[in-house]
């Protein structure tokens, strides 16, 4: 059923407060928190098959994601030197929450798994770090899903199923493309599969959601987010092309990889600002809303 | 469909509360507001929150614009060309033609929901169910995450942007304890603001609405008031004159933790495709 085109509102007044989330630390950190935790997959696998160089890259990448993801986070705080707050309790009701309890057990183990690939001491120690990471990393690339669809941003909430696999997809496709970016052809095969896999998961995801949402899908298509989604396609286009005809050429596959990261973070981008937006318009919260109330009479009619 | 979960349960019981007082809350009428504002100065007094612009909006007499971080009443105006109940149309002004008008006035302020969305995904614990039922930012705990803005499915609480932190209406937390009545209530002329245990207040809200009904307004209509809705029922509800969202509330609003346990269940396949995914593209690699 088709809402009716005029709905009303207060002076056109938003009904909810859009988040007070900013860029780039947020959609920076959804971006970089999806790359380290894929990263550390990453990792873990090219340890365990005898590839040093793509572990050595993904350890530190992850690493360097996830500290900067970090400071994002802390810095987007209203008081940042309250950052310790987060760690007061557990709440399973708050994706932040656990969120935070995530990281504070993942920063760790990426940081132990780094620094021992590079310096080469406590190997034990650094294969326990690696393999905790990587169990907490599909965990960290995924529970941003959550995060932001547990709000009454219409963009976001209505999106929750897909969001995780949207999420994960685009921390896959990051993940691939650092690898192909930084590592030799000898060892980059698992992260160019990685990343055009990552990318038919986030597209697919994507393209689901969208359909799925309808009018509540407009903020992905036009506006801010609609740019940075589009921008995101193209760029994954671009990537996986050359990813797969450029797979005898250290030039092609390094561009692959950049275009995979750069698409990766314009998913981020895309879908930060397609929640502002949808949260700013009243039309996407009073439509839906009064359309459910218009389906529920006419069931209490029969 | 609206009809959720829970419907009537005890919010300060379940927060752990033993021996508490019944639940306390807001009945808003707004059929009797004047539009004074007398509750938004009061509540800016005695809860010393601070200025936060003065600005002209042409939005009939609401320069308020909205509830936020330092506005914690709002009163809403809006100006309509209908007739009011029994009211004789045909306001004849000096210059111009007869016309309709009905003005209606609605004092807004947090709903303290049953379910409440902000108290759910607040990460450090800042926001908390008090032994009335209400809910409260701790204001020393509150770090300025922001997740509890975006979360509220009406738009109530938000940042006080040089502070950092959350702020919202505490139904006038240290009023109460005193046994005293909140500031807002207490200013309130017309008794368009009532304060009191919620169950004769939604008592109270049924016999008015039916009156107004019996002597013509038949627009009447509650809203907040069923702990079978979206929220488990407000804690602060209102009677309205015309549909929530012409007063800027949402129609249908359902608390976004109703969907979480479905949300986790939606990351733990996701996390899982992930180390598909990751197995899959070593298998490819090799």
């Amino acid at each position: 059923m088709v809402p009716d085109a005029e709905f009303t509102s207060y002076y056109g007044r938003p009904v909810l407060h859009a988040p007070t989330w900013r860029a780039p630390d947020i959609p920076g950190y959804l971006f970089l928190g999806g790359l380290a935790g894929a990263g550390s997959l990453l990792a873990a696998g090219a340890a365990v098959t005898g590839r040093p160089e793509l572990a050595q890259v993904m350890k530190v990448g992850s690493l360097g994601a996830i500290g900067l993801g970090a400071v994002g986070l802390v810095h987007d705080l209203g008081r940042p030197s309250r950052f310790a707050n987060m760690l007061r309790v557990f709440k399973p009701t708050s994706p932040m929450s656990v969120g935070s309890w995530l990281l504070a057990g993942y920063g760790p183990a990426a940081g132990v798994a780094a620094l021992t690939a590079l310096t080469g001491r406590a190997k034990t120690l650094g294969a326990v770090g690696t393999a905790a990471a990587a169990v907490l990393g599909p965990g960290v690339a995924a529970y941003t899903g959550a995060l932001v669809s547990d709000t009454a941003v219409p963009a976001w909430h209505e999106g929750y199923r897909e969001m995780p696999f949207l999420f994960v997809g685009s921390g896959a496709s990051a993940a691939g493309g650092l690898g192909l970016l930084a590592v030799r052809l000898a060892e980059s095969a698992p992260a160019r599969s990685m990343a055009v896999l990552g990318t038919c998961l986030e597209m697919g995801a994507t393209q689901v959601m969208e359909r799925r949402l309808g009018f509540v899908g407009t903020p992905y298509r036009s506006g801010s987010g609609g740019r940075f989604m589009t921008a995101s396609k193209v760029l994954a286009a671009v990537g996986t092309a050359a990813a797969l005809a450029g797979r005898r050429s250290r030039w092609m596959s390094a561009a692959a990889g950049a275009g995979f990261l750069a698409s990766s973070a314009c998913t981020r981008w895309g879908v930060f600002h397609a929640g502002l937006d949808s949260a700013r318009d009243p039309a996407y919260v009073v439509r839906p809303q009064r359309e459910r109330v218009q389906i529920g009479a006419q069931d209490d009619d029969r | 469909m609206s009809t959720v979960f829970l419907g009537d349960i005890d919010p300060a019981g379940r927060a752990g509360h033993e021996d508490h007082p019944p639940r306390m809350g807001f009945f808003t009428d707004t059929s009797v507001c004047i539009g004074c504002k007398a509750c938004e100065v009061a509540c800016k007094e005695w809860n010393a929150i601070p200025e936060d612009g003065i600005d002209f909006t042409g939005m009939s007499y609401d320069n308020t614009q909205g509830l936020g971080g330092s506005t914690w009443r709002h009163v809403a105006f809006i100006e309509q060309a209908k007739p009011l109940a029994a009211q004789v149309p045909g306001v004849q002004h000096p210059a111009g033609e007869p016309a309709d008008l009905r003005w209606l006035m609605a004092s807004d302020v947090c709903k303290h929901c049953t379910q409440a969305a902000c108290l759910d995904v607040c990460p450090t614990g800042a926001l908390f169910r008090t032994e009335f039922g209400t809910v409260v930012v701790q204001e020393d705990v509150c770090n300025g995450c922001g997740y509890c803005v975006p979360a509220c499915p009406y738009g109530v609480i938000d940042q006080r942007k040089d502070d950092g932190r959350a702020w919202k209406c505490t139904l006038c937390y240290d009023r109460l304890g005193e046994g005293l009545e909140p500031a807002c209530a207490k200013a309130c002329p017309t008794e368009s603001i009532q304060y009191g245990p919620l169950e004769e207040l939604r008592r109270r809200a049924t016999d008015r609405v039916e009156h107004l009904h019996r002597n013509g307004v038949t627009d009447a209509r509650l809203y907040g008031e069923d702990p079978h809705d979206g929220v488990g029922g407000a804690g602060a509800f209102f009677l309205l004159l015309d549909e929530p969202e012409a007063y800027g509330l949402p129609p249908d609003p359902i608390v976004t933790t109703r969907d979480l346990p479905d949300m986790w269940k939606h990351v733990g396949m996701a996390a899982a495709a992930l180390v598909a995914l990751a197995v899959g593209a070593f298998g490819a690699g090799r």
